[in-house]
């Protein structure tokens, strides 16, 4: 895909947070309950309440109610594998959704900063390489470990703003691969081949996070956070501007907004929500090698944004959770050998029969549903009748 | 919170259904053991053929064990530690096998082990992962392994080469695990006995480029100590060839294989007598061998020409559990006391030689050291030249000797004096 076919991709892919972000007044008027955008006007902290409360929709209890009753239903395998490991990975993935849906720029090093921050957690933590690991308390190692990692995710930027579309893909794809090898060449700092192992989760409020539930709990409420985070930032004055930068960098160079810091600060924020599932992905893990940020690896995290579909951020954790049960039972469905080919085959179907992932084939139910019940809500409709004119 | 005691209930109503089941059911019961092998990555070829090679133990009895019919549980991993977690993990708490077999590489053999440990009631043995520290540093009670380790797969080949006159040797080695412990297992005697590694070149897994290495191999050494697998091992034979090389080479254990064998330039005659070792050979020439081979092609249409290192490896471990089983009648009960202890006593004569493990549930067995000669045909194969009896995981010295040295790493042994 050429650079100018990708940005018209992404133009007329933009959500319907891209059209709210455009005509904010507009929406506002017509359908007032469909973002969380902190109002302006009010001030004080019932006022933000009741505007934080006003974007919540039913859907979202149903699924916050289904996250939290799942473990005490599920097994510890479920909770554990499926769950936490799902969470974990679509944080990663959704930092991608946000550079590349919202920024228009994909990038290959997602998994890269996220290996980053685990390599982070244990050369400054504990783990079973004494020589190496520098022992400080894990909430210390924590914090230094994702604030370098978004300072990496910076310099990656930095290092490939400049770029666009597939060359984009290229060179965060030749930093992934350069940081493969480091890792998997150096021995003083990263432990080459056999990188670290036992890399404990800490002990939080007397639970050891090492247990399926505790550590389900902390995945989801770091998976919740980053998903609000993301909303919010879709709709706040910096996503907003990353959006038309992303539509037309040269008109928003010329309304004097600074193209190149604003996708720096792209790649910075994504990077500390990929550094952030790093840690859950390592803790999770109790181990980090060369093989966890491999190519392999990385083109995961683009697959899982991919099939969830790339505009909207959920897709990143639908995309997580179909990848992550794909991995872990195609090989019940065939015996032996050949059960790539599944997971190979529901991915090309999804990819296929549906560009927009997961979340377009839904919109796309949704919106012949919509054709035929009118009771469908009139803000949306009126969106989407309003999107197609432009 | 409720992990320990859903597992307590859980195992309570686990008992009472075998118990019940024990009542009723009797010829048809099923059990399931887990079965890791890579499928998928670099080694899938050697996974495949390492499930062939557990497949062929519970054929030749007919799928039976202790009375009961037994049904693998395949998973797979792509030789990464995380992914053979992942798949162990997906075995035994969401199919609930009783018994798991794997996993491949040696790495992957140390993160199940750790593993091992959060599930003491189910009893773990090893594929062909061949990692040290897997059974030697903080081993897991319910972890067993069978087979021979990398060190101990090269125990008498220093003496070997000692023999053939070769005093000084250049080290050119993979970079990781599996390599240091096969130096290890050469140098502990061959430093012992005055040999001396002048200089050791550690290259990154999958080099492709060996000018640098070979522009560093001093004049005055008596042979090059080549430590690489599959397709490095060709291509630093093809480069030192073409860079006018000529010292003779002493292999590992997966260095010297059919692809080296098939090596098709000027320097194939010099291949002739390149010494190596490992817990097998393809000449081997005993009945219980030639069976075994001979089993393998009857079952396997699309398998190698002669089963795998891999295939073997699998093989023994899977035959010693499912002995075992039967040793015992199929009894898990009880924290699968009986069933581990029937593990322990395990001595049986495998295809190459005996079978048994130490009190750290690590094999002991025989390595072979072999060297290529050429078969009336004209092709190249590795000769048995040598059985090294019973070799234990401490390489043939005392425990003090051994923990002394330490495991093998890039610097441990030195021998450069």
């Amino acid at each position: 895909m050429s650079a100018a076919q990708w940005r018209r991709a992404m133009n007329s892919s933009a959500a319907a947070g891209a059209a709210a972000a455009r005509r904010p007044t507009d929406l506002h008027a017509v359908a007032p309950a469909t973002h969380g955008t902190p109002s302006p006007t009010g001030s004080g902290l019932w006022p933000w309440l009741r505007n934080a409360l006003r974007a919540v929709r039913v859907r979202h209890v149903v699924v916050l109610a289904c996250l939290l009753v799942y473990p005490f239903v599920a097994s510890p395998f479920f909770t554990f594998q499926i769950g936490a490991q799902s969470l974990a990975l679509g944080l990663i993935a959704l930092s991608l959704t946000f550079l590349g849906g919202y920024g228009g720029m994909v990038s290959l090093a997602q998994m890269t900063v996220a290996g980053f921050a685990a390599y982070m957690l244990a050369i400054f933590g504990t783990s079973s390489n004494t020589g190496i690991s520098l022992g400080w308390p894990w909430w210390l190692a924590l914090v230094v470990a994702i604030a370098l990692a978004t300072v990496f995710a910076a310099a990656i930027g930095w290092l490939s703003v400049r770029t666009e579309g597939i060359y984009t893909i290229m060179i965060t794809l030749a930093v992934g691969v350069a940081f493969f090898y480091l890792a998997q060449q150096n021995y003083t700092v990263f432990n080459g081949f056999q990188g670290f192992s036992r890399i404990a989760p800490p002990t939080l409020f007397g639970h050891d996070l090492h247990e399926p539930m505790p550590f389900y709990f902390i995945v989801l409420a770091c998976a919740l956070a980053g998903y609000w985070f993301v909303k919010y930032l879709i709709h706040a004055p910096f996503g907003v501007a990353l959006q038309g930068i992303r539509d037309n960098p040269r008109r928003m160079q010329a309304l004097g907004f600074d193209v190149t810091a604003h996708r720096v600060a792209a790649y910075a924020v994504t990077g500390f929500i990929a550094a952030v599932g790093g840690v859950l992905l390592v803790w999770y893990n109790g181990r980090i090698s060369p093989g966890t940020v491999g190519t392999g690896a990385m083109i995961n995290i683009l697959i899982i944004a991919v099939l969830g579909g790339m505009k909207h951020p959920i897709g990143a954790f639908i995309g997580a959770i179909v990848f992550v049960l794909l991995q872990n039972f195609a090989i019940d469905l065939v015996d032996r050998e050949r059960f790539n080919l599944v997971i190979g085959g529901v991915f090309l179907a999804i990819v296929l029969f549906s560009p927009d992932g997961l979340l377009g084939l839904w919109q796309f139910l949704r919106t012949r549903l919509a054709g035929r019940i009118t009771n469908r809500g009139p803000g949306r409709i009126h969106q989407r009748q309003r999107r197609s004119e432009t | 919170m409720s992990r320990a005691s859903g597992v307590f209930v859980r195992s309570i109503v686990g008992a009472a259904t075998l118990m019940a089941m024990g009542g009723f059911a009797q010829a048809q019961e099923t059990l399931k053991v887990g079965l890791l092998a890579t499928l998928e990555g670099p080694f899938a070829a050697p996974g495949q053929d390492s499930m062939r090679g557990a497949d062929l133990a519970l054929k030749q009895r007919n799928g039976m064990a202790g009375g009961k019919k037994i049904e693998f549980v395949k998973v797979s991993s792509d030789a990464t530690p995380d992914k053979a977690v992942n798949a162990t993990r997906k075995a035994v708490e969401q199919d609930k096998v009783q018994v798991m077999i794997g996993p491949l590489s040696g790495d992957e053999g140390i993160a199940v082990k750790n593993y091992a440990k959060t599930q003491p009631g189910i009893t773990f043995i090893n594929g062909s992962s061949g990692a040290q520290a897997a059974t030697l540093t903080d081993p897991a009670p319910n972890f067993y392994r069978f087979n021979t380790e990398g060190a101990q797969w090269m125990v008498g080949l220093g003496e070997h080469a000692l023999g053939k006159g070769y005093k000084k040797v250049f080290l050119i080695a993979e970079d990781y695990g599996f390599p240091y412990s096969q130096v290890q297992g050469f140098m502990a005697s061959y430093c012992a006995k005055g040999g001396k590694v002048v200089d050791k070149a550690w290259v990154p897994l999958g080099t492709k480029d060996y000018a640098s290495v070979i522009a560093k191999v001093p004049k005055d050494i008596d042979a090059l100590l080549v430590v690489l697998g599959g397709s490095d091992a060709v291509n630093f034979l093809t480069q030192y060839e073409q860079a006018g090389g000529d010292k003779p080479m002493i292999g590992g254990s997966i260095t010297v294989d059919q692809t080296v064998l098939n090596f098709k330039g000027k320097r194939r005659e010099s291949l002739l007598g390149t010494a190596s070792a490992g817990p097998m050979a393809d000449s081997i020439d005993t009945a219980e061998w030639k069976k075994f081979v001979a089993d393998y092609k009857a079952n396997f249409k699309d398998g190698f020409p002669s089963p795998s290192l891999f295939a073997y490896l699998y093989y023994i471990n899977t035959k010693a559990a499912l002995d075992a089983l039967d040793a015992v009648k199929g009894d898990l009960s009880n924290g699968q006391k009986a069933y581990r202890e029937a593990l322990q006593k395990t001595n049986f004569k495998g295809p190459a030689g005996v079978v048994k493990i130490d009190s750290n549930r690590n094999g002991v067995g025989d390595t072979y050291i072999t060297e290529v000669a050429k078969a009336p045909d004209g092709s190249f194969y590795n000769k048995v030249v040598k059985t090294v009896p019973d070799v234990s995981q401490t390489l043939g010295l005392s425990k003090a000797e051994f923990d002394k040295m330490g495991l093998g790493t890039r610097d441990v042994p030195d021998c450069r004096k």
